[in-house]
């Protein structure tokens, strides 16, 4: 792993129970990246090959809601690692699409995914695969959360702008640019 | 021939958020609010619909009392002195709409208002990024089963507008209240199937003062849905005048 920066800020992200669509949006910012990457050192994401996020990460990503054990195992790694966390887009924020099978028993969600609509060997996976929570929670409900970002998914330029107001040593106003469901 | 008697003309003097402003006895704050450009934040409140004062977002502060007071439903007095934008009342009013999203299950991302809702514009308004209460997910259900209109009664705030508009403006009383506190329902008729109501004309002015995406016309897919409630004001005045005149 190359060492990080020291002059820079450290960044980390995770895709938990999401579309990857907040990191689409993320790299929809485009030139901006290149920008960005004279300020901030990547040091954990989906797109870059690395375990587990360095302790005293100084900013963290969530997208995704926590729909299973390991949702929470990672979210919790990202509180422990990270200074300042923010929740990045609806489902990390609200729940979003992942949550709409609050409504239903956790049996009725098993039987419908593995059984139901299974073509072959239908069975409810019992290793391998880590067990859903009853209910699909936003991100605060499992650690504290520093800021909440929330869209569908939220705009680049939301995602930029709250990046360089923090490296400006600012707090951003996540609802300039964005909202529930944009 | 005895000199016809002409009423005074009658005028109270208050201030809103400490500006002057005159008013008609009988008017509520928020009327006079509104004439004087203040907007305070509503839900359930719809000019040219009877006052229900349910969604308690339009409270506001009165000077020398400590309790709040709805300005849709209080009417101004002499001397009151109004403040509708305090820390107090911004935080109750943020509270409140994090209440209507943790008690049904909203989905702005997937929902046909995406974009055209009042309850989503009114979070982004105040300020609500995200809610501190834990989501109910209740498990409700959705009435297709009109030719040209659906009922999501998962987005459904309880506002009442269509239970107003329905009975008030269209005079079918269709719609109505069923259950008490969180299990109330908008219901048609006697809790039948809409598509078999027998009163129901089919005008379609419910949906458009719903102020979410509990009813709307079917055939629109996410974000499609635009409402138009602007007629509701023109409709009240007309009807007025053609009472007045006949």
């Amino acid at each position: 792993m190359k060492e990080a920066n020291p002059r820079k800020v450290t960044l980390a992200t995770v895709w938990l129970d999401g579309c990857s669509g907040c990191h689409m949006s993320f790299l929809d910012m485009d030139e901006r990246l290149v920008e960005l990457a004279q300020h901030v050192e990547l040091v954990y994401s989906p797109i870059v090959d690395v375990k587990h996020p360095p302790t005293g990460t100084d900013v963290g990503l969530i997208e995704g809601a926590v729909s299973n054990e390991e949702d929470a195992a990672k979210a919790r790694m990202m509180r422990g690692a990270c200074g300042f966390l923010i929740s990045l887009g609806d489902c990390a924020v609200t729940g979003n699409v992942p949550s709409m099978r609050n409504v239903f028993e956790l049996g009725t969600v098993y039987d419908r995914a593995f059984r139901e609509t299974a073509d072959l060997q239908p069975q409810t996976p019992g290793q391998n695969v880590p067990p859903l929570l009853p209910k699909v929670l936003p991100v605060h409900e499992v650690v504290p959360v520093d800021l909440h970002l929330p869209g569908c998914p939220p705009p680049a330029d939301a995602i930029y702008e709250v990046l360089t107001e923090l490296i400006a040593g600012r707090t951003p106003d996540p609802l300039r640019l964005s909202r529930f469901g944009r | 021939m005895a000199r016809q008697k002409v009423p005074p003309t009658q005028a109270l003097t208050l201030t809103i958020n400490g500006e002057a402003v005159t008013a008609k006895p009988g008017q509520t704050i928020m009327d006079v609010a509104s004439e004087a450009g203040v907007t305070i934040p509503h839900l359930c409140y719809l000019d040219g619909l009877s006052i229900w004062g349910a969604c308690r977002l339009c409270v506001v502060e009165l000077e020398g009392q400590s309790r709040l007071f709805s300005a849709c439903s209080t009417e101004v007095a002499e001397g009151m002195a109004v403040q509708t934008e305090t820390p107090r009342l911004r935080h109750y009013r943020k509270v409140i709409v994090e209440m209507l999203f943790a008690e049904r299950n909203h989905i702005c991302s997937v929902c046909v208002s995406n974009g055209h809702c009042e309850l989503q514009s009114m979070a982004h308004q105040l300020g609500v990024d995200h809610v501190h209460l834990p989501y109910r997910h209740p498990d409700l259900s959705v009435d297709s089963s009109h030719e040209r209109f659906r009922l999501d009664h998962n987005r459904c705030i309880l506002c009442t507008r269509c239970v107003r508009v329905c009975g008030e403006i269209e005079g079918a009383f269709t719609k109505g209240m069923a259950g008490r506190g969180i299990e109330a329902m908008i219901i048609n008729d006697l809790s039948e199937p809409w598509g078999e109501s027998d009163t129901c004309t089919s005008c379609g002015k419910c949906v458009h003062v719903c102020p979410t995406g509990a009813l709307v016309e079917k055939g629109s897919a996410a974000a499609e849905m635009e409402k138009r409630s602007a007629f509701l004001p023109y409709l009240t005045v007309m009807r007025e005048e053609d009472s007045n005149h006949s």
